[in-house]
């Protein structure tokens, strides 16, 4: 099995999954009918990539994986998601600021993977390039309204974006599985989009009214399996069916 | 013989009226309509945008939990389409005269009802299936006729709901069927989704024909072809083969096929029941409740935001116009 591309597939598909499990909480929760179908639908569209890559990710792998194998019977080491997804849906500012700072990234990092020499990766990436632009435009539309809304608005949107801030630079974060496709043309070389990242983040936030935060402080570890406590909770509830009936076609 | 003109100047708005619908014209919302007319579309297109709403969170429940990600695909694709209904029947609604705001008013006091069937719980996956094959399967029952009910709005709005409806009953049986043809654990799952869903699904179609207050009047302007007791008829009759071929059995031993009337028999509904779950007191009223009054109230911020922002954008526009 190619493992490098094998692990450098999950890393990209696991955002996706983790992304969309995190939006897939709020149906019928959210703040108006309108944003409870935008969340559904990105969570949709993320789900799609999601599966995209795991069917690819199982071709690699042989062994009879399949997308479901590989979505839901990993052990939580075995996740390569960033830290930043598997936050909790505190408040609806939380959610749209974690959206918007990995949508932000999402777009950066597909811009270029649509350009991968691996021809699949290549094909997923133009596909989901038109989705998340719609999701950017989403969540950073909505970074303006709270930003610039109302003072209580305005709080803790800012807050949010304070909280999460922490688990931004981890998007940058080039791991072995990477390394070893960069060369080839297949990987994208994250730190390559550092820059232009946290210079769209801020022009944003400026817009929005509210201060980019200082903290030089990062955490990370997602990428290499060690997550927050966040994330045994949300396996545990994704992957109930598959563990408690083993084996079965649903 | 008068000429038609002449003949309606005789006539009173209200007989006018009457006759359009008589003819099968649609009532548009600037045409005059009786204020009984208006508050009865008011009542049951509401009625029926509550329970789309309503209706997301049985089947968002299980969203986290799908056991595969074709099947969390699928669902998430249906509760986003159950959102859409609710969306045009809030808008059709809006054509009477009525906002939005007061209409989520009246759901959240409880001055509005929803479907009964949206305050059963979801227990196991199964349920996805059962909701989907069944209860789906009562709604376009009662949902196709409408598609040719008097008021434009309100029809127009419901062709397209049945036909997401109907892909989403075919959706529901293919989930039963993989059950069906799984495990025994996975059809003794099925069984019992069944055996809970069945009387609910038949309690959907409404009260008997004897106690029903708004059949008559419904039928003269066309929001009803047939009664409830002839559309719950016709569910059995269409139903009962389909669980045949799962192989599963209907919770209710006084059915069976009668020669005679070229229908199925079946037992007696526990009405009580009903009318508890009506009145309130079914086993997730309050859940459903608390969940959507929740969800509005932690929301008045974000939509205070929203408000606020747009004004701040309008205000921006109009200074930068006065500028120039």
């Amino acid at each position: 099995m190619k493992t490098n591309l094998y692990n450098y597939i999950l890393e990209l598909g696991d955002n996706c999954l983790i992304a969309g499990q995190r939006l897939g909480e709020l149906c019928g929760h959210g703040p108006s009918l309108e944003t409870d179908i935008a969340c559904t639908n990105i969570s949709l569209d993320l789900f799609g990539q999601t599966r995209s890559y795991f069917q690819y990710a199982a071709d690699v792998k042989g062994d009879n994986a399949t997308e479901d194998s590989i979505a839901f019977l990993r052990y939580e080491q075995q996740y390569k998601n960033v830290l930043l997804v598997e936050q909790p849906n505190r408040d609806f500012a939380y959610t749209v600021a974690r959206q918007y700072l990995f949508d932000v990234f999402h777009l950066l990092l597909l811009e270029k993977l649509q350009f991968s020499q691996d021809m699949t990766l290549s094909a997923i990436a133009k596909k989901s390039i038109k989705e998340v632009s719609y999701h950017v435009r989403f969540s950073g539309d909505w970074i303006k309204r709270l930003g610039d809304g109302t003072d209580e608005s305005h709080e803790k949107m800012q807050a949010a974006i304070n909280d999460l801030w922490t688990y931004t630079n981890e998007l940058f974060e080039v791991t072995e599985a990477a390394k070893s496709l960069i060369d080839d043309g297949i990987a994208i070389d994250a730190a390559t989009l550092k820059e232009s990242y946290y210079e769209k983040v801020s022009a944003l936030l400026e817009e929005a009214t509210l201060t980019i935060p200082e903290s030089k402080y990062f955490q990370k570890g997602g990428k290499s399996g060690v997550h927050t406590e966040h994330l045994g909770y949300l396996l545990a509830d994704m992957q109930y069916m598959q563990r408690a009936y083993p084996n079965m076609t649903w | 013989m008068k000429n038609e003109s002449e003949n309606n100047s005789s006539l009173s708005l209200e007989e006018i009226f009457e006759q359009r619908i008589a003819n099968d014209e649609k009532i548009e919302p600037k045409d005059w309509m009786p204020e009984k007319y208006r508050k009865t579309h008011i009542r049951q297109i509401s009625q029926h945008a509550h329970s789309e709403i309503v209706g997301m969170l049985p089947e968002g429940n299980w969203i986290t939990r799908a056991p595969s990600l074709r099947r969390k695909v699928a669902l998430l694709a249906k509760v986003q389409d159950e959102a859409g209904h609710g969306l045009y029947l809030y808008s059709a609604c809006e054509t009477l005269g009525v906002s939005r705001e007061e209409l989520y008013e009246q759901l959240h006091s409880g001055k509005a009802k929803y479907s009964s069937i949206f305050n059963y719980p979801t227990i196991t996956w199964a349920d996805m299936g059962a909701i989907g094959w069944l209860v789906d399967g009562a709604a376009i029952i009662n949902q196709v006729p409408l598609c040719n009910t008097s008021y434009g709005p309100y029809a127009r709005a419901m062709v397209r709901v049945c036909k997401e409806e109907s892909f989403h009953q075919r959706q529901g049986f293919e989930i039963m069927l993989t059950l069906c043809k799984g495990t025994e654990v996975q059809k003794q799952m099925a069984q019992d989704a069944l055996n809970r869903w069945w009387w609910p699904a038949l309690m959907m179609l409404g009260p008997t024909d004897d106690v029903s207050v708004h059949t008559e009047q419904s039928m003269k302007w066309k929001l009803k072809r047939k009664t409830n007791d002839e559309l719950r008829q016709q569910f059995i009759d269409q139903t009962v083969p389909q669980a045949d071929i799962l192989g599963l059995t209907i919770p209710d031993p006084d059915l069976k096929w009668n020669e005679k009337t070229g229908h199925y028999d079946f037992g007696e509904i526990n009405w009580d029941e009903f009318w508890q779950v009506v009145k309130g007191h079914g086993p997730c009223n309050k859940e459903r409740m608390d969940a959507r009054v929740g969800a509005w109230e932690r929301g008045t911020w974000v939509r205070d935001a929203a408000m606020a922002y747009a004004e701040k954008q309008q205000n921006r526009k109009e200074n930068a116009a006065k500028a120039v």
